[in-house]
């Protein structure tokens, strides 16, 4: 059964839809993303699901039972969830071991049992060292463990986490990513994470919703995202990408001087003729010097070079095919050097060629 | 998305299926917190809304029949004495405006930006001014320029030969200075905390096109600052017009009269209440219009924070001149501080104040006649005790409620509740108590001459104090963490509870011995409504100014001081030295 059930999820501030029916299931256990740019109502919506902000419309279901729904919300203390705060609101006023264990008092947990969770959580976010020091003493992973540790103790429902890491710097987000990521492997604690960065959200996430004002445009799990995008937004938004206007034309994908067969493509067209667009990523493209032999289905076009920027990882190209108005971009890898107005060979993977709305 | 409107369509339509939205399921759901606004709404209708409504109903009531009529206007303003009397108290406000302004200015200026020496010993006759009741330093005063046996007259007389004092503190002129020397902290901590803002950066670039230190201070700092100055200037006038103890003890024996020894004198048998009322709307609209200009005023300070947050700050090197603003700010401590102080405790002391230091003038009969044997001295301290302790204790907590559920946004018009709350800083203490006796003094409540009717009015009157600190205490809280408390279980009351007051908890310690330490020394408010019995100290130490007994008087004073002291070493102890110096 599924956990987390959001249906039709509405809230409109004034003529704004922040967030617009948004529809979203999680199954138990599961690690799901809200990635999308900043504005796009990640935190609203969130903060509807702890039910700290009350729907417009839609229902927000957990196991089965509505939570919130226009004009009945159930409190959030009495959601069973927990939260992590993009300020990690860690109580001034308490030490680490009186944070993380305020949770379990409210439960009405004996003493014994409180202090002994406490101190177990503390071990696997490696804190028991400092289970008495004061807020104000800690740096901030220091800080944001402590978080983890108290949202994470109480074993919620849900948890849920807002931003968590982008008050961290670089480094320690790295480190901080694989360390939720640990910890969800170990508790299975179904998890709504939001975050506006995408590299965070493949690193942690079972799959990724991403959302662009207001609503979802996609959810998948992160590799599904980057290889089967299915709007323009997703496709430029994960990843880079060159978007392509092209026809479907009797069976065959057409734009330039280029046919493809378009059931070679990884999901060939459902509809009939008409105007398509094209995402091909600048990694599924190989440039070549000579012509290949064998084109093994794959489109093969002669193409200049225009521009070009190395990156250290690899060599960006900007590849016009001959006879063109369009520019793609092309990754080589370091070795593979090109100089500009050089001619090239261009080789298109049909498989790697997505269709999106 | 093509089917997304048909699924947003589906949405309310799933609920009702799933779990019907009942009446019940409303109730059931809604928090504590619409219950407790609608108690808050109450609480503040009764404290501020209602004394102020009546106040203005009663200035259009016939006093027997209760039916409406124009005639305490006419009463009121019908004759030259009592319009002679608005006058006064408009000059008077200005004189000692001007004056709180000329001593402060450079006193702030000196401490802010420059190298003067005995800074330390500025902050302590600013503070020391603050904490000295009006009253007393006007007592103090007396001992001091007394026309015929001050200290200070009868000196210039030994040294000059000369029959006519040098000042008679019984006239305008010694009001004036008074009411400056005791209120010139309000323009010095505005002034100061403008200063403070203002970057080095500034007057560097005036010196460097020519402008010397002087120069650089008249047309670059203290215009930049003009906006403090002007807002510390219209606080002193208003503080002057609203004050009753200072006009009372040197004015009426001057024959000099003016709006609040007249609304005092409406109060005399037989109580004219209505024409109180009406004579007092003047007081009320002077100064609910100048807090609005001086809110525009302030308003407009970016002009100095934009500019100077974060800018270096060095101090001003005067040299020689150090010494000269020394003297300056010595000079205003000796005057507002040391010698009222001095000439006060030499008084309570003394067997015959007049008699000046000797060893066979010592006693402590005159504490001992107070602690022992008067019958209203200890009553009257306990009474100021525990009154302003209540009422601070009713007005922090209610502040708090307040600025919590505003701060929060919990409730629609939560701005309405703010309001209301800050409304009382724009009533003078006098009018405010004129309301409370018109709407609580008679039956159906009958709270004349009780304990309550004094508490409430107190509380309410020192509200906006206890608001703007809390205000400011909640705004520091990061609501997430209450939140984070929440989405664990608990409920808002008691997410409040545990995270939010233990968090704001020495800020409201510091609200609770402000508005203690103000209300323990509040005349203009006590006077009209307290009975035999509830007579505060300040109430009666200005009963016994009547009766002349200055050693008394002053070992009364002693033992209110000591009283003050105490709570405002608590409070530098627990808050640090500047507590109740702080810019709200
Ligand atoms: N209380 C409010 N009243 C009016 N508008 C609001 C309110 N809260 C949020 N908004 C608007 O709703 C939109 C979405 O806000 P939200 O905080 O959900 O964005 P977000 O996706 O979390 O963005 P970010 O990545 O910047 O945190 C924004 O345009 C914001 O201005
Ligand atoms: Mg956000």
């Amino acid at each position: 059964m599924p956990r987390l059930i959001l249906n039709g999820l509405t809230k409109i501030y004034g003529r704004l839809t922040v967030v617009d029916a948004i529809d979203l299931t999680l199954e138990e256990g599961e690690f799901v993303s809200l990635l999308g740019p900043s504005g796009c109502g990640k935190t609203t919506t969130l903060r509807m699901i702890a039910g700290f902000i009350p729907p417009d419309a839609g229902t927000i279901e957990i196991d089965g039972k509505v939570l919130s729904a226009p004009g009945s919300v159930l409190p959030p203390e009495r959601r069973g969830m927990s939260m992590i705060f993009q300020s990690y609101a860690i109580w001034p006023n308490m030490t680490v071991a009186e944070n993380v264990g305020f949770g379990l008092e409210l439960r009405k947990l004996p003493r014994a049992e409180v202090r002994s969770r406490v101190g177990a959580i503390l071990e696997v976010v490696k804190m028991s060292h400092l289970a008495d020091r004061y807020p104000s003493e800690l740096s901030g992973g220091q800080q944001q463990r402590v978080a983890l540790a108290r949202a994470i103790v109480v074993e919620p429902a849900v948890l849920l986490l807002d931003e968590p890491l982008s008050n961290l710097d670089a480094n320690l987000r790295e480190e901080m990513r694989f360390e939720i990521r640990r910890l969800h492997d170990e508790f299975r604690i179904t998890t709504v994470y939001v975050t506006h960065d995408q590299a965070e959200a493949m690193a942690t996430s079972d799959r990724i919703a991403v959302m662009n004002a207001g609503r979802i445009e996609q959810v998948d799990a992160p590799h599904l995202l980057y290889t089967r995008p299915r709007t323009r937004f997703v496709a430029g938004f994960i990843g880079r990408t060159n978007l392509i206007e092209a026809r479907l034309v009797q069976g065959e994908i057409v734009f330039d001087t280029v046919a493809l067969a378009a059931s070679r493509l990884a999901t060939p067209p459902q509809g009939g003729d008409g105007a398509v667009l094209l995402s091909v990523r600048p990694q599924s493209m190989m440039l070549r010097e000579t012509r290949p032999e064998d084109a093994n289905g794959h489109a093969v076009l002669p193409a200049e070079v225009t521009r070009r920027v190395y990156l250290g990882e690899t060599w960006d190209y900007l590849i016009r095919p001959r006879d063109s108005a369009i520019e793609l971009r092309v990754s080589a890898p370091p070795t593979q050097v090109h100089e500009v107005g050089q001619a090239v060979w261009l080789t298109l993977d049909p498989q790697q060629v997505v269709i999106v709305d | 998305m093509p089917d997304s409107g048909t699924l947003s369509a589906r949405g309310p339509a799933a609920v009702a299926g799933s779990r019907r939205v009942t009446w019940l399921g409303r109730l059931r759901n809604i928090e504590p917190v619409m219950l407790l606004w609608i108690a808050l709404i109450g609480v503040l209708l009764f404290l501020v809304a209602f004394p102020l409504a009546k106040l203005f109903v009663v200035s259009f009531e016939d006093q027997r029949t209760g039916a409406f009529t124009l005639a305490n206007y006419a009463f009121a303003y019908g004759r030259e004495r009592y319009i002679n009397a608005l006058v006064n108290s408009l000059l008077l406000g200005l004189a000692s405006a001007t004056l709180a302004v000329i001593l402060a200015v450079p006193m702030a200026w000196a401490v802010s930006r420059t190298d003067m020496p005995g800074k330390g010993l500025t902050w302590a006759t600013v503070l020391g001014a603050f904490i000295l009741p009006p009253y007393l330093s006007a007592i103090g005063w007396i001992l001091l320029a007394g026309p015929n046996s001050g200290f200070v007259n009868r000196f210039w007389r030994d040294l000059t030969g000369f029959e006519a004092p040098l000042f008679n503190i019984f006239s305008f002129e010694g009001m004036t200075l008074v009411i400056a020397l005791n209120s010139f902290p309000l323009v010095f901590i505005f002034v100061k905390a403008a200063l403070d803002l203002v970057s080095s950066e500034m007057e560097d670039a005036a010196n460097i096109l020519g402008a010397g230190t002087w120069t650089a201070m008249r047309r670059i700092s203290i215009p930049l600052v003009m906006p403090a100055i002007l807002g510390g200037f219209i606080l002193v006038f208003l503080e002057a017009i609203s004050l009753f103890g200072v006009p009372a003890i040197l004015g009426i024996p001057a024959r000099l009269n003016v709006v609040t020894t007249q609304l005092w004198q409406f109060f005399e048998w037989p109580v004219r209440v209505e024409v109180a009322a009406a004579y007092a709307m003047p007081l009320l609209m002077i100064t609910a219009g100048l807090i609005a200009v001086q809110k525009l005023l302030l308003a407009r300070k970016g002009f100095v924070s934009q500019t100077g947050k974060g800018g270096e700050r060095r101090l001003i090197r005067l040299g020689r001149w150090r010494w000269a603003l020394f003297a300056w700010c010595a000079g205003v401590g000796l005057l507002a501080v040391a010698m009222p102080l001095f000439v006060l405790a030499q008084a309570s002391f003394a067997k015959a104040w007049g008699r000046g230091f000797a060893l066979d003038n010592l006693t402590l009969a005159n504490y001992r006649l107070l602690i022992f044997e008067h019958e209203m001295a200890m009553q009257s301290v306990w009474n100021t005790v525990w009154f302003s302790a209540t009422a601070a204790t009713i007005a922090v907590l209610l502040a708090l409620l307040i600025a919590y559920i505003v701060n929060r946004r919990l409730v629609p018009f939560g701005d309405a509740l703010a309001f209301v709350a800050m409304a009382p800083f724009v009533i003078p203490g006098i009018v405010m108590a004129i309301g409370f006796y018109a709407a609580y003094a008679a039956p159906p409540l009958a709270l004349y001459g009780t304990a309550a009717l004094i508490i409430l009015a107190f509380a309410a009157r020192f509200l906006p104090i206890a608001y703007a600190n809390s205000a400011a205490a909640i705004r520091a809280v990061h609501p997430e963490m209450e939140e984070a408390a929440r989405i664990l279980g608990s409920g808002r009351l008691h997410a409040v509870w545990r995270i939010t007051t233990p968090l704001v908890r020495k800020a409201l310690l510091g609200g609770w011995l402000i508005v203690f330490i103000v209300a323990s020394r509040e005349l203009s408010a006590a006077i009209f409504l307290v009975g035999p019995r509830t007579r505060t100290m300040a109430v009666l130490l200005y009963d016994m100014s009547e009766a002349g007994n200055f050693e008394v008087l002053a070992a009364f004073g002693g033992i209110l001081l000591v009283i003050t002291m105490a709570f405002v070493g608590i409070g530098m102890k627990l808050l640090g030295r500047d507590f109740m110096l702080r810019r709200g």
